[in-house]
């Protein structure tokens, strides 16, 4: 709307910055007990659109303070670089419609060895491109991690996740809470 | 003896028109220090990296610079922009490469999804009347299978809700089930919120296509049905 300089009255915001509010306001119940005594690791995608191209450390400090509120502080390993200095996926742009497969999956090469360096079972993906993109490298790599929506994550840590909520998560999670 | 190259002897027609469009994107103010390359996943991809293309632009190589399908491969996520240390705004230059691709001759795939979302208001071109019938049949399901969620609402266009939230739809057309756990949250916190039954989806291909004129439509329906329709006074971005 900037670009076009398109009048509005609404304002904009993302739904990772009202998690936070409703995290620190107590609205929201979460509780990262769940993953004290299981451990289980996670990595964060930083999404290219909402953190290097708008709202940068801003968004990946609330990025990282709804997670570790969820998973546990303990529990959060994150790439290297990471925040607006992270790598792409290489699904963004319109990649994954691109037809360009075989460069698509080169370029999320880098990706896919930055989460395997973490070691993480799991990586959050707050978008549906960089999801879908981390999803397909991995299995065209040879990675064992699941990647999930936060959603699920909230939900799970707030025991309402239903039982056919559970495609992402993997053998360790998916009866966990039910 | 190698000869001295004149840039002002040099015709740079698609330099120039770029440079002319863009006045704060630099172009001529590369250092060629690599920085870009060196940080870019794209690199070496149709054996092109952002300081050969600036390069290229910079010598008038405009067939080459126009004809590169890396203007596909790269996905603008201004990695390089942002290490620069002279700010020259490649993303914005692959923009006009794709821009300078005739629409018929871009990737399909992409073309296809910004005119669907032209059309109907997604990308994977789900009509209105479905997307609103598979929301209200995960509601009603949640609602009767989980007591804890028996008064969940989930709306499309109610008048005067605080929030406009948006929704990829790969979700409705593809997983349904996803739509549920944000639904859920939303009830927790008592949100105020509804779905815009016009250009509802959080994807935007047009914006991958650089097709401005599809791209400002679609927000300027979106706009005129949020603020005259409905009134919301926030509208959230799901990713």
């Amino acid at each position: 709307m900037r670009k076009y300089n398109i009048p509005h009255n609404f304002e904009f915001t993302t739904i990772i910055q009202l998690y936070a509010k409703w995290i620190r306001s107590g609205k929201l119940p979460v509780s990262s007990d769940w993953n004290r005594d299981l451990q289980v690791k996670f990595t964060i995608q930083d999404p290219c659109n909402i953190v290097r191209k708008t709202l940068r450390h801003e968004m990946a400090d609330e990025l990282r303070f709804v997670c570790k509120s969820i998973i546990g502080e303990e529990n959060l390993v994150d790439m290297v670089p990471c925040g607006s200095n992270n790598y792409c996926c290489g699904g963004g742009g319109g990649a994954l419609q691109g037809g360009y497969t075989e460069q698509r999956r080169a370029y999320g090469k880098v990706k896919f060895d930055q989460i395997q360096e973490t070691e993480a079972t799991y990586v959050i993906a707050p978008c549906h491109n960089c999801h879908t993109q981390i999803e397909d490298i991995g299995k065209h790599y040879g990675g064992n991690y699941h990647v999930v929506h936060i959603w699920t994550l909230m939900c799970l840590a707030m025991g309402v996740l239903g039982e056919n909520e559970r495609t992402y998560l993997g053998p360790d999670l998916e009866n966990l809470g039910l | 003896m190698a000869s001295v190259i004149e840039l002002d002897d040099l015709d740079r027609a698609f330099h120039d028109t770029v440079s002319e469009r863009l006045p704060q994107a630099n172009f001529d103010l590369c250092l060629t220090c690599g920085t870009c390359a060196g940080g870019c996943p794209a690199s070496a991809q149709f054996d092109m990296d952002p300081r050969k293309l600036v390069r290229m632009l910079a010598y008038g190589l405009d067939e080459e610079v126009k004809k590169t399908p890396w203007a596909w491969v790269c996905t603008m996520c201004a990695r390089c922009y942002w290490s620069c240390p002279m700010k020259v705004d490649i993303p914005k230059l692959v923009y006009q490469m794709r821009q300078s691709w005739p629409r018929d001759k871009r990737p399909k795939g992409i073309r296809g999804s910004c005119d669907q979302h032209i059309r109907a208001g997604n990308a994977m071109g789900v009509p209105t009347e479905d997307f609103i019938w598979t929301v209200e049949d995960v509601a009603e399901e949640i609602r009767e299978t989980d007591p804890r969620f028996k008064d969940m609402h989930v709306t499309v266009d109610r008048k005067g809700a605080k929030m406009a939230i948006n929704q990829n739809s790969r979700e409705p057309v593809t997983e349904p089930d996803e739509l549920g756990p944000l639904w859920k949250i939303l009830h927790i916190v008592e949100a105020d919120w509804t779905y815009p039954s016009v250009m509802w989806a959080g994807e935007n291909y047009c914006l991958f296509l650089a097709d401005d004129e599809g791209w400002r439509y679609i927000l300027e329906e979106f706009v005129q049905h949020i603020d005259n329709n409905l009134g919301c006074e926030t509208v959230v971005n799901t990713e």
